[in-house]
């Protein structure tokens, strides 16, 4: 019930518009394109921080896509190095504050708590899952990086993606439906 | 008696690194290719499709197959009639690591302080386990770990009447809570007996061993597959999506323990499962 059929992989552009992000169903392969920020544990401190205290955020969070990475340095030539998802886990202190301020779509993988699902209901935001370990596979899709903010963070500085058929599925969707726990139901025995 | 300068220990760590993080074990990319055909999940065999893809383009451009690149585990084990000249061996096997991930572009992870949690810029130190052996020679294992994975490792301290019971549901019940964390599928190791610290580093070692190979005793062989049975009817499956294959293998150390306890540990390795091993046989060192 779960599985996808390749026929049914979509393409779509980040930022999304307004509704957009609610269009999506749990499941759903998704080819990803336009541009997403980067931002890990540090980066979300600083930008949570920086949101209570009113000051200038590193990017506009409306419409906005995160993804939990933390690349490994480019290689010369390269645009950026090794480049799949951590554990968004780490994130869920901070991610409904961010969800609150308009961000609509969160890159990572594994759970994550009733607030952050709680918030992506009330907002209308989704869950993205690349492949976790697939940083060889991911780092392919991604056309451009630029660091725009926290560079003394190194790999875990907030960085401006270009990525070109980014292949993610909706782990959670606006209704909160969890392809982790539909998943496990029907294979469970 | 056999010398080893400590230059040579270096080059050795330097290329290990390298190797390990860019280029997937083939005994790894067997148990992948394997479960391609006994994943029954359309979105399952998608996953593993695109990781042997991964991996096939991580080490044609020799790229990390994942961009966290592990803290560095370092097994030693150095023969009793061996002498290490040049210098001191633990720092020429941080020297080792400091270059590897220096020239292999692979990522700095260690922080200095767990508190303070400032980057030491060089991803040093490593872990290191010594061993002393019989013989001249040094065998050097790296097992870069990647963190997704450690997270979700436990300790437990069971009563012996909780016994084999006891450690089995205590295995299986790490492993579901881990669900989609250490990005499966993954690689189970489960070290039983000794004290605290000796069980988890039964349960680190254990995932050095090659995929698809047994423990040597049947007994224990036997529990290993019971395991992998359970775990693979949890219905996690590749990367969490649902499906037939959460576990390629599960590998169980076990060591004398206390009439008073039985300590189990859980280490699970995702399936950027990495492992190298280098045996430096040294020269006949001039008198
Ligand atoms: S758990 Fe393993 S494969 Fe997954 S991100 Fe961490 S190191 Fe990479």
């Amino acid at each position: 019930m779960t599985d996808m059929h390749p026929a049914n992989v979509k393409r779509v552009t980040a930022p999304f518009l307004n509704e957009q992000a609610k269009e999506f169903r749990c499941g759903d392969q998704i080819l990803l394109n336009g541009v997403i920020y980067t931002g890990r544990d540090a980066a979300h401190q600083k930008i949570v921080k920086s949101l209570e205290q009113g000051e200038q955020l590193p990017f506009e969070l409306k419409g906005q896509v995160i993804y939990f990475v933390g690349p490994s340095p480019a290689p010369p030539g390269k645009v950026i190095g090794s480049a799949g998802p951590t554990t968004s886990g780490r994130m869920d202190a901070y991610s409904p504050k961010l969800i609150a301020e308009g961000l609509k779509g969160m890159i990572g993988k594994g759970s994550r708590s009733l607030e952050v699902i709680e918030a992506m209901k009330r907002f209308g935001a989704v869950y993205l899952g690349a492949i976790g370990g697939a940083g060889a596979l991911l780092a392919a899709c991604i056309k451009k990086s630029e660091i725009i903010a926290y560079p003394e963070l190194g790999t875990e500085a907030v960085r401006r993606l270009e990525v070109a058929d980014f292949p993610v599925v909706v782990l959670i969707d606006s209704l909160g439906q969890n392809l982790y726990e539909l998943g496990k139901q029907s294979y469970r025995r | 008696m056999k010398e080893i300068n400590i230059q040579e220990v270096i080059t050795a760590v330097e290329k290990l690194c390298v190797e390990a993080n860019c280029i997937l074990d083939t005994d790894m990319a067997g148990a992948l290719e394997h479960a391609l055909i006994t994943e029954e999940s359309l979105q399952g065999r998608e996953v593993i499709k695109l990781l042997l893809e991964n991996a096939s383009i991580a080490a044609k451009e020799m790229v990390p197959i994942c961009q966290d690149t592990g803290m560095a585990v370092l097994f030693a084990e150095i023969g009793q009639d061996l002498h290490i000249s040049g210098g001191f061996l633990t720092g020429a096997l941080n020297e080792g690591v400091r270059r590897g991930y220096e020239k292999g572009f692979l990522r700095k992870s260690i922080v200095k302080d767990p508190f303070n949690r400032v980057n030491t810029g060089d991803n040093t130190p490593a872990v290191v386990h010594y061993d002393i052996v019989e013989g001249d020679k040094l065998t050097l294992t790296l097992a870069p770990k990647g963190f997704g994975s450690e997270n979700m490792g436990a300790l437990k301290m069971l009563k012996p009447s909780d016994g084999l019971e006891g450690v089995m549901d205590f295995v299986v019940e790490t492993v579901e809570k881990a669900g989609a964390n250490p990005c499966p599928p993954v690689i189970v190791g489960v070290g039983v007996g000794g004290t605290m610290e000796k069980a988890a580093i039964l349960a680190k070692k254990a995932l050095l061993r090659t995929v698809g190979e047994s423990h040597c005793q049947e007994e224990y062989a036997r529990l290993e597959q019971e395991l992998l049975l359970r775990i693979n009817r949890l219905g996690i499956g590749p990367q969490g999506f649902g499906g037939r294959i959460t576990a390629l293998a599960v590998n169980m150390e076990v060591f004398p323990t206390h009439i008073a306890g039985l300590p189990a540990a859980v280490n699970i390795n995702c399936h950027a499962a990495r492992h190298r091993k280098i045996v430096l046989e040294g020269r006949e060192s001039i008198q």
